[in-house]
């Protein structure tokens, strides 16, 4: 049992070349095509500049992700807490879940760029209109998931669970939460790829600081090279928190990567 | 002593009539089984016993208070997302146990049911047949006064099924479990019965009461004349039934 693991690591790590492959080549395409072309910087700037830019900047743009980091922590930690919390709720109710299910499903259909200046008007350039956008963005995926999840509890569980004598409280927690957890990170892993993005857009709309400001600010004074270096962290960030979830689930979902022995 | 019985019981699911007039008793020890054609409401049985259908007519008198029985569904309905010990405690969490204790209580019967090596394993893990002996094992630990058990090998290969039922005979005549048997394998009912209740088509009556009066163990030796003869019978009280029909 013991003996395999090894070799899988090394088949994951093999499995990512093509990945990396093809990413650096698309970067070596860009590079080889600003030199020969002779474009101008101001026009399409290449990695290398947007590379050195980033290290010369590297104070101003370090100051300008923590505020976007907060925004996006802790916009997401209320959408979790309010995916989780209205979740369990409808679960509980369904004839709430009727009723308010259109609700969230035409919040989802609000265009961004209208709503974020109104939300920026409504609460100031404080943190709160960014904690709320990103919010807004993010936990319906979740929402979904998580309902879809408890739906999808196999019927022969609860059915024991009930010939046990179980209360609806009790096959919740051990039946039909369980049963969700695949789909909430399914869920979860749509959302956290938005987070930082709403972030960013919200700041852009209007803050005192973040990543959001620091594009707006080098677009207005035509520095494509370090709009760029914001975007290339905006992504890290997105990566960044795109791995810590499938951690999380490697963890938290360990008894689906179990081999079976039939 | 009577431990458990059905007196005219009949059950409408919406307006198709599943159960008609059933009248059934097992007593205390006895291994009874409920043998049908599929389809024909065994099952309804037993969701009327555990309460997920609500009684409609007749009478069901049992010889214990309420929570008598511990049912067995037909998959073994296994948590996957928990490891083989938690599933074995479940239903003693349910009833209030704490998890510490549930587990000192599950873990003598562990060696009987060949999962003393497995109980931290996840049930993807395991075998068809040792998921089966779990389930049944999450069945017996609930200490209840009467198993239902819903075709418990219906699920599993011939050869496993074969080993699973005499490895289960070996238990039952060690323990002694009150049974309330659902199967449509003739065999089966026969192997491990002391009665026999045939169920016709839907809606399911009761056509046919018969004793197995065959000593045991009756597995893991070359089959009776007796045992042959009671399995015909009933093969030509069910051909009978379903030729009756069509």
């Amino acid at each position: 049992m013991q003996r395999p693991v090894p070799r899988q690591t090394g088949r994951e790590l093999a499995r990512g070349v093509p990945a990396v492959l093809s990413v650096v080549s698309a970067f070596v395409i860009w590079e080889i095509y600003v030199r020969l072309s002779g474009i101008s910087p101001l026009m399409l700037p290449a990695p290398t500049r947007v590379l050195d830019q980033m290290v010369q900047n590297r104070v101003l743009l370090w100051d300008n992700t923590l505020p976007t980091l907060t925004a996006t922590f802790a916009g997401f930690a209320l959408s979790l807490t309010v995916a989780f919390g209205l979740s369990i709720m409808l679960d509980f109710m369904p004839h709430v879940r009727r009723a308010l299910f259109p609700i969230f499903v035409v919040s989802q259909t609000l265009p961004l760029v209208a709503i974020a200046p109104l939300v920026v008007l409504w609460f100031g350039f404080d943190l709160t209109p960014k904690v709320l956008l990103v919010a807004l963005v993010t936990f319906f995926p979740m929402l979904v998931a998580l309902v879809d999840g408890y739906a999808s509890t196999d019927p022969e569980i609860e059915d024991l669970m009930r010939s046990m004598g179980a209360t609806r409280g009790q096959i919740f927690r051990a039946a039909r939460f369980p049963s969700a957890m695949p789909y909430f990170f399914a869920g979860l892993r749509i959302s956290i790829t938005y987070a930082v993005v709403a972030a960013i857009f919200a700041e852009y709309v209007g803050a005192r600081a973040g990543l959001g400001i620091v594009i707006l600010n080098a677009k207005n004074s035509f520095r494509p090279d370090i709009v760029l270096a914001a975007v290339v962290i905006s992504s890290l960030l997105t990566l960044a928190l795109f791995a810590a979830t499938a951690l999380l689930q490697k963890t938290v979902l360990r008894w689906r990567d179990v081999e079976g022995d039939r | 002593m009577t431990a458990l019985s059905l007196k005219d019981v009949s059950i409408m699911l919406g307006d198709t009539p599943v159960l008609e007039s059933i009248n059934l008793h097992v007593k205390q020890g006895e291994f009874v089984s409920i043998l049908g054609p599929s389809g024909a409401g065994k099952s309804t049985i037993f969701r009327l016993l555990t309460g997920a259908v609500p009684l409609q007519t007749g009478t069901i008198s049992c010889a214990s208070h309420e929570d008598s029985f511990a049912f067995m569904p037909q998959r073994d309905a296994l948590m996957p997302w928990r490891r083989i010990i938690d599933n074995l405690t479940l239903g003693l969490e349910v009833q209030g146990v704490a998890r510490k204790d549930a587990r000192t209580q599950v873990m003598p019967l562990l060696a009987d049911f060949g999962l003393a090596d497995f109980t931290t394993h996840f049930p993807a893990q395991l075998s068809g047949g040792m998921r089966q002996r779990a389930a049944l094992l999450r069945t017996i630990v609930q200490g209840r006064s009467i198993q239902l058990l819903d075709e418990p090998f219906g699920a599993l290969d011939a050869l496993t099924r074969t080993q699973m039922q005499t490895w289960f005979e070996d238990r039952w005549r060690a323990a002694r479990w009150t049974t309330l048997l659902v199967t449509h394998d003739v065999r089966e009912a026969v192997a491990l019965s002391d009665r026999i209740y045939v169920l016709s088509q839907r809606p399911a009556r009761v056509i046919a009461e018969i004793i197995v009066p065959i000593p045991r163990p009756r597995l893991g030796r070359p089959p009776s004349t007796q045992a042959h003869d009671i399995e015909t019978q009933l093969l030509e009280i069910l051909l009978h039934q379903t030729g009756e029909r069509s």
